[in-house]
């Protein structure tokens, strides 16, 4: 029996192996993977029940907070400008885990970061919570919110010398106070009367995290193209037509309410040509718009500091044989889709000669005793033009304003640069989009504005029309007039 | 000589479990309330006094019995409580009764067990009392369903789980019975592959019962101990292989009908293959074991420091993932090591013992624990499916605890006795 007793121990003793293996492999291995599961809710019981910095805006409004009170956790976080900063602060939940700022500066807020600890940290008990400021104002943001007002849209603004995020606001946007609360039924109601209307979609930032086809701002990048790679193109004079008759299809390319038009790209820019920009997007080829689509960056995900920011895309792969598609693209259409997000980067990059600038919110993140222990530097992302041509385009662009699709961008006292777009959707309905910045000779603001869905005749629904005022005053009130 | 050896030794080790423990229990304390525990004096004085107690019994009946074993049980013990403390303070409380119990279970087991051959005697008996044990979850007005498991009896205010002393009965019968059949079970006639068909009927049937407290108890766990225990004993009692081949393909038969019959069954297996689709809902349980053990990582969150209340029965069938939280690979590394040890030294009594009865006994007990101990550590980190049974001596549960201080005694019995025997044939005075 004794042998087959031994045996018994070898085959235990395999079984145990298997169980020393498989530990390892959870507790070291998978060990990372399995601490930052969403559903892991271990590391945010700790950080609710710790002290948590302040998130606030550049003019001192305090957006997040926590209080003491008397439950497990100890504190509740705080929102109190509810749905206004909802998609740039996101939540703190138990149950759904952190969004936003609070996601992405967890451990200057909870404290955990290595620039808030020092050597005398062994020796006393301080807190050492940081206290993060954004570049925001409250009250750009407000005007942004009012410009907009009960419209599906967003508005951005940015500094385009610095990148610096000045308003982001989204309709609808959500109040983050029911998600972040303690009981915790109350709160999966919340997260599912929010999630309920597949179309409305109010935690999702139209700012930063859905995509639209860009129409005709897109002509800025097409435009741009044509200025770096291929000038021949820029004094060319396109035909006057109605329609291009596209290659490989028996499809016409039309312009927008049917009217005729052509010539030089300052003038195909001023009032939006299609058939001109389609042909010129066919003369230059697919590799350099797409070059200079990349060089705005688009096809990369825009480095702010945020969560679940989405890329803009071209969206078709080879639009070097596939001829509509590029007569399509170069005037936004067909794929190519962006958030405004991108479109503002791309504005702030003409605005700034050439140089687009890392986006971002963060202005500072200060210790409880005040002192500084972090603070943005004005980084360089993308370089997609020379000044020379920057200036050209900006010029081409003043153009749009005075002269053109534009003129209800203008503002008093400032001389506004920009460019239009209205994306047809399905049906008789389109996004109404303008890109601008100001003042032109010395950018100080760059926006970028979508309105969704707008319906009714050809000349209501343009961006022209729909989102031109909503950019002037939000440029009105950024250059403080 | 020999016995003033083994005895100091279990003392010595006795002494480092409670330092262990003690040490275990302050720091569960103060990472929960950042205080001292008022009642650490009480809970040393009872942890100290219990295992004194048993070793005090055990230098006096059976003062040539393995050193290590007891000191292993205490120690698991011990950390057991130490976690279901941090969890629960109200099972805490009842835990150190069953512990108490358990210990004097323990006792009365070496007290009443003089000598390991004259359970030999009982063995139909034993068989009797470990089938009625498994069926009395059945009777109706005691048996009781918890957790969708009917394996379980209420006698008057206490719940108590049979079966975790029906195994060490059955144990002791298969052993006894085995021994005596070997012979026949193991003559196949002249070159045949298979068992007589009178040899294969108690095989048949074992496998029936089986299924039987599978179907009816819904007990899977068990169930496959049970069978795993006799196929083991068959195969190390005859020394063919060929049991094990029968018993393989019977299992398969088995796992076969539960699968295809039993929708928690199905359950189960479509857990263990992919947990994350069904955290939310029937997977949450295994999920959230994963999830503490993962967070421990290599060195634990600090016992109190952790959050395993999160994963439903922390204190019973998931203490180990709890353990795992809170002290990390380490920590759970020494739990299995412990448990391998056991193991080792259960079969080395085995292999000293010099009677077949004695031998088959004390491989029957380790199978048993080391059996159990895989299922349950396998299910709760994904190895195998899933099926709920208790961890020995660390999870809370009155029924195990005695079951398996119990078994550690016979053990002890076992290794005692042959010892005493060797000692005598050798001269000297035992």
């Amino acid at each position: 029996m004794d042998r087959q007793i031994r045996k018994l121990g070898v085959a235990l003793l395999v079984l145990f192996s298997a169980l020393f293996v498989r530990l390892n492999h959870i507790q070291v291995v998978e060990a990372q993977e399995l601490q930052n599961k969403p559903g892991n809710t271990r590391k945010a019981t700790k950080d609710f029940a710790r002290e948590r910095g302040v998130i606030q805006t550049a003019d001192g409004v305090v957006l997040a907070q926590s209080v003491p009170v008397d439950s497990a956790f100890k504190r509740l976080r705080q929102y109190p400008e509810k749905e206004l900063f909802g998609h740039l602060t996101g939540f703190f939940s138990f149950t759904y885990g952190s969004s936003g700022l609070e996601r992405a500066y967890n451990d200057d807020l909870a404290g955990r970061s290595e620039r808030l600890r020092g050597v005398r940290d062994l020796l006393s008990d301080r807190t050492r919570t940081g206290n993060v400021t954004i570049t925001v104002t409250k009250r750009l943001q407000t005007v942004a919110k009012d410009a907009l007002g009960n419209r599906r849209g967003a508005v951005v603004a940015l500094d385009p010398t610095t990148g610096a995020v000045l308003a982001m606001w989204a309709y609808p946007s959500f109040d983050p106070n029911p998600l972040s609360a303690h009981d915790q039924r109350a709160v999966q109601q919340a997260y599912q009367s929010l999630s309920a209307d597949p179309a409305a979609k109010p935690m999702r930032s139209r700012a930063y995290q859905e995509r639209y086809a860009p129409g005709s701002t897109f002509k800025v990048v097409t435009a741009a193209a044509a200025l770096e790679k291929q000038p021949d193109l820029v004094t060319k004079s396109y035909p006057s037509q109605r329609e291009l008759d596209l290659p490989q299809t028996n499809r016409n390319l039309r312009n927008f309410g049917g009217g005729t038009c052509g010539g030089a790209l300052r003038d195909l820019l001023r009032v939006s040509c299609n058939t001109g920009f389609a042909q010129m997007g066919l003369d230059m080829g697919a590799d350099k718009l797409v070059d200079q689509a990349k060089a705005f960056g688009f096809e990369s995900r825009p480095p702010i500091d945020l969560t679940a920011v989405a890329t803009s895309v071209l969206g078709e792969d080879d639009l070097a044989r596939n001829k509509p598609a590029l007569a399509y693209s170069s005037i936004g259409q067909q794929s190519v889709s962006a958030t405004p997000l991108q479109m503002a980067l791309v504005a702030a990059g003409v605005a700034n000669g050439g140089v687009v600038m890392k986006p971002h919110l963060l202005a500072e993140v200060r210790d409880s005793e005040g002192q500084v222990v972090r603070s943005a530097q004005p980084e360089e992302w993308k370089r997609a033009m020379s000044p020379a041509n920057a200036a050209a385009l900006r010029d081409m662009m003043v153009g749009v304003v005075n002269d053109g699709t534009a003129t209800r961008a203008k503002v008093p006292g400032a001389q506004v640069a920009a460019k239009t777009g209205t994306a047809q959707t399905v049906g008789n309905s389109a996004h109404a989009w303008i890109v601008a910045f100001a003042p032109a000779e010395a950018p100080k603001v760059a926006v970028a504005v979508i309105v969704e869905s707008q319906s009714g005749n050809d000349d209501n629904l343009t961006g022209g029309r729909v989102a031109a005022p909503i950019a002037a005053a939000v440029i009105r009130a950024a250059l403080g007039s | 000589m020999m016995r003033a050896r083994a005895r100091d030794t279990e003392l010595g080790l006795l002494l480092l479990v409670a330092i262990v423990t003690g040490g275990a229990y302050v720091l569960a304390s103060l990472g929960k309330t950042a205080s001292l525990p008022a009642n650490i004096g009480p809970f040393l004085g009872v942890i100290l006094g219990l295992l004194l107690v048993a070793h005090l019994v055990v230098r006096r009946v059976a003062r040539n019995a393995d050193a290590v074993l007891l000191p292993i049980a205490g120690l698991l013990n011990g950390l057991g409580y130490v976690f279901i403390a941090r969890l629960n303070q109200d099972l805490a409380g009842l835990q150190a009764t069953w512990t108490l119990i358990g210990i004097a279970a323990f006792i009365g087991t070496l007290f009443v067990v003089r000598q390991a051959r004259d359970l030999d005697r009982y063995r139909y008996s034993f068989a009797l009392l470990g089938v009625g044990l498994l069926m009395m979850p059945l009777l109706p007005g005691v048996g009781r369903v918890i957790n969708g498991a009917r394996l379980w009896v209420r006698l008057g205010p206490i719940n108590f789980q049979p079966g975790e002393l029906a195994k060490i009965a059955l144990a002791i019968f298969f052993a006894a019975y085995l021994v005596e059949k070997r012979e026949l079970l193991s003559d196949f006639g002249k070159g045949r592959l298979l068992p007589q068909p009178r040899a294969a009927a108690p095989l048949l049937l074992a496998w029936g019962f089986s299924l039987l407290v599978m179907t009816a108890e819904k007990d899977l766990g068990s169930s496959l101990l049970f069978f795993a225990l006799f196929i083991g004993l068959l195969w190390i009692a005859t020394d063919r292989a060929m049991y094990l081949g029968i018993g393989a393909g019977l299992f398969a038969m088995g796992s076969v009908f539960a699968y295809t019959s039993f929708t928690h069954v199905q359950e189960r297996v479509k857990i263990w293959r992919n947990p994350w689709p069904h955290a939310a809902d029937d997977g949450y349980q295994l999920v959230q074991g994963l999830y503490a053990m993962g967070s421990g990582g290599i060195s634990g969150s600090g016992i109190g420091l952790g959050s395993p209340q999160k994963i439903p029965a922390a204190a019973t069938d998931f203490i180990f993932a709890a353990i795992g939280e809170e002290t990390g690979l380490i920590g759970t590394i020494a739990v299995v090591t412990a448990f391998l040890l056991m193991v080792g030294v259960g079969l080395r009594i085995a292999l000293r013992a010099d009677q077949p009865f004695e031998k088959l006994l004390a491989t029957g007990l380790t199978l048993i624990l080391g059996v159990q101990t895989f299922i349950i550590l396998g299910g709760v980190t994904q190895l195998v499916p899933l099926t709920g049974i208790t961890l020995p001596f660390v999870s809370y549960g009155g029924s195990s605890l005695i079951a398996n201080y119990v078994l550690l005694a016979l053990l002890l019995r076992i290794s005692n006795d042959t010892v005493e025997r060797r000692l005598r044939r050798e001269g000297v005075d035992g």
